[in-house]
């Protein structure tokens, strides 16, 4: 077989290149097509965000392992009965299933935060992420005083369903920290969303945002220090999303991309 | 009110809108808006009523009211009613007939495009196969020029999509060699930026200005910013040759993207008023998908293949050099896999060429859609046979900015060996020029040309 080299540079200049952006250039090629090994390694990294979409988290194992918060744990299912529903049904996964509203009414007490983990698009991210993220974040919440509501996990849950959350359990705001899209790149990517007074009015552009949260990306300490912040802001305020600047970064993490 | 007899049994339709809606084939985006057909057997009823229904009563019975919307006043004070004449006593199922027949050729069909409207375009494409939307789109022919020639017969272009995360211009240069040497870029060089500030759009505009003069390439860049920024970047003497927006089929969805009408006639001006075509002065580049404007909760009523041959009426008005249906990037809730990607790709194809566009597609999908690039294969392949005008060329298929799989420079030259297409015949000079091209006329990179070297960061 002629496989071809990558086109007319050495391997040294693209390995030089390939220094400078993520990008799939200089691929080898076999007449105009690609070669056998970039091919696989294309599918490779789809089949892992594929499995990162449909897989579902373990959410008994994390609620064991939250279980040392020392706060109480409740796993909910959004109104979406299952993933083909889910993806196809945005709307549902930012409502609460009726057993859920059940299930949170008798912890309605007057709280200033609740804090959400949903599955979101990315069992990944949230298996791998969320807990450290909580670890670093839980001991700056209690430093400051904040007084939380039960953690709540949520299956098959958009970032919206935050907003549902909080008022069935009497808090003033809430972080909803979520599986995002997954990428080829970075099928595990967590973001975590901020909003103050969240009703079923709630629009994106009354949260902050944090993206890209996981180990190539935004580390646990630094997404956890710009949550601090942006809390302590949000409360002192009174506000979140396009008017609450994070300027613990130097520029706005107003939500500016589509989530889910 | 409308209605059918379909299988012996009376079908009643109570709006024209929702005649349209349920005889559209099946897709996410109608069943997300409560739109969709109830059953199977309702949407093929429908399409017999479809099929009776005179053209002309879409220019009395507008799905989008004229006195709410600029885009159907744009629709109805700008239809041609000479144009329509040879068409005008047709029925839905009598034009589909008609844009089969063996008389209705290119030129034929250019001269009826002005008295076709969007709707007609959008019910015509409901009743086809996917067959007939390649069949019909094929004989369609839509030439626009700038800097080279687009959309000629036997011709197949790409714009090189050389996005970076941070948009690093060492890294979108990278990018941009590796799609050259693949004969990519001849519709243009378009980046998306990962951000929007003027001055650091000001800064891709002149890296991808200085990059075409020094190595003298026929084609033109864009940077796929907000068409306010672009005006203003005009005005302040900023290198731009095409001038980029996203644009949808009602009023109420262009103002959710922050433009207008009026705005877009500005922006062109300006930009018709830097003179920089040199083989003609199509100066706009725009971008569409079905569902855009019920995302943002502005879509009437109206289903959503019809809302985006509305977007082509927004696009018509402003002569375009390109306009792209971003097809898949949507997600699922639209376009939930490739079945449906696949046949909205060629719908959008079909209906902007019988409007008269230079149409192009991004033949993509997200993680979350039920596609894979199989399915890309599919819709890319049967692109090129429809005609299309050009396609993306994304390294490796993988958009590592904007986070979805699009087509890669391997798949668009796979295309051109396959079918007999070639590049503009400015850019394939060029590439001929550089050395690029086997006596075949086949891209088959040997050594680096000397003008390329430029692009090396060393260099």
């Amino acid at each position: 077989m002629n496989r071809e080299k990558p086109p007319t540079l050495t391997s040294d200049a693209w390995s030089t290149l390939r220094t400078l952006t993520t990008a799939r250039i200089g691929l080898a090629r076999s007449g105009a097509s690609l070669a056998t090994a970039p091919l696989l390694d294309f599918r490779l990294a789809h089949a892992r965000a594929r499995d990162a979409v449909n897989q579902a988290v373990d959410f008994s194992a994390f609620a064991a392992a939250v279980a040392g918060f020392d706060l109480p744990v409740l796993t909910v299912d959004s109104a979406a009965p299952d993933r083909p529903t889910y993806l196809a049904r945005p709307d549902l996964g930012r409502k609460l299933a009726d057993p859920a509203r059940a299930m949170l009414a008798p912890h309605a007490v007057a709280t200033d935060l609740a804090i959400v983990v949903a599955d979101g698009l990315s069992a990944q991210a949230v298996e791998r992420h969320a807990l450290p993220l909580l670890q670093a974040l839980l001991p700056m919440l209690k430093a400051a005083h904040w007084d939380l509501a039960p953690l709540v996990l949520v299956r098959q849950g958009r970032v919206a369903i935050g907003d549902a959350v909080a008022p069935a359990l009497g808090a003033r705001s809430v972080v909803v920290l979520i599986g995002e899209r997954p990428g080829l790149s970075a099928p595990d990517s967590l973001g975590a969303y901020v909003t103050w007074r969240p009703t079923s009015a709630t629009t994106d552009a009354g949260r902050n945002c944090i993206s890209n949260i996981r180990s190539e990306g935004v580390r646990y300490p630094e997404a956890a220090a710009r949550l601090a912040y942006l809390l302590r802001e949000m409360r002192r305020r009174g506000l979140s999303g396009v008017s609450l600047k994070d300027e613990s970064l130097g520029d706005s993490a107003a939500l500016d991309a589509p989530h889910d | 009110m409308y209605a059918a007899n379909a299988g012996g049994e009376r079908h009643v339709f109570e709006s024209l809108a929702k005649l349209m809606a349920h005889a559209t084939p099946a897709r996410s985006g109608d069943r997300l808006a409560g739109l969709a057909a109830p059953t199977a057997e309702a949407r093929v009823a429908a399409q017999f009523a479809l099929a009776d229904l005179p053209l002309k009563t879409f220019l009395e019975d507008l799905l989008v009211p004229y006195e709410a919307d600029e885009v159907s006043r744009l629709i109805i004070d700008s239809h041609n009613a000479a144009a329509f004449a040879p068409i005008g006593h047709l029925t839905v199922g009598g034009f589909r007939d008609w844009l089969l027949s063996d008389a209705v050729t290119s030129s034929v069909l250019a001269k009826i495009a002005l008295g076709i409207t969007p709707e007609m375009a959008a019910a015509v494409a409901k009743l086809a196969r996917v067959q007939d939307l390649i069949v019909i789109a094929a004989k369609c022919q839509v030439v626009t020029r700038f800097r080279g020639t687009i959309g000629l017969a036997g011709r197949l272009s790409t714009r090189l999509q050389p996005n970076h995360p941070n948009d690093d211009p060492r890294g979108i240069a990278a990018s941009i060699l590796d799609g050259l040497l693949l004969g990519s870029g001849d519709a243009t060089i378009g980046i998306n930026p990962a951000t929007d500030s003027p001055n650091h759009i000001l800064a891709l505009l002149r890296l991808l200005d200085e990059i075409r003069q020094k190595l003298d390439i026929p084609t033109q860049s864009c940077v796929l910013t907000h068409v306010t920024t672009t005006l203003d970047l005009i005005r302040g003497g900023a290198p731009v040759d095409l001038v980029f927006q996203s644009i949808a089929g009602t009023e109420a969805a262009n103002r959710s993207f922050g433009i207008n009408l009026a705005m877009l006639a500005e922006a062109r001006e300006a930009a018709l008023s830097l003179a920089r075509g040199t083989v003609g002065d199509n100066v706009m580049y725009f971008e569409t998908g079905q569902g855009s404007a019920l995302s943002a909760l502005a879509h009437h009523g109206v289903d959503q293949q019809t809302l985006e041959a509305r977007a082509y009426a927004v696009a018509r008005h402003f002569q375009p050099l390109l306009v792209n249906t971003v097809v898949g990037f949507i997600g699922p809730e639209y376009l939930y896999n490739g079945k449906e990607i696949i046949r909205a790709g060629l719908e959008d194809h079909f209906c902007g060429k019988l409007l008269g566009l230079p149409m192009g597609c991004d033949v993509c999908y997200t993680n979350h859609a039920e596609a894979d690039q199989d399915d890309m294969d599919t819709l890319l392949t049967l692109l090129t046979t429809a005609g299309v005008n050009f396609v993306m060329g994304v390294p490796g298929a993988d958009d590592v900015m904007l986070g979805y799989q699009s087509t890669s420079f391997h798949d668009a030259l796979a295309m051109r060996d396959l079918m007999g297409r070639r590049p503009a015949p400015e850019f394939e000079a060029w590439l001929g020029a550089q050395g690029l091209l086997d006596k075949a006329g086949h891209v088959r990179p040997r050594d680096l040309p000397e003008r390329l070297r430029q692009l090396l960061p060393m260099a």
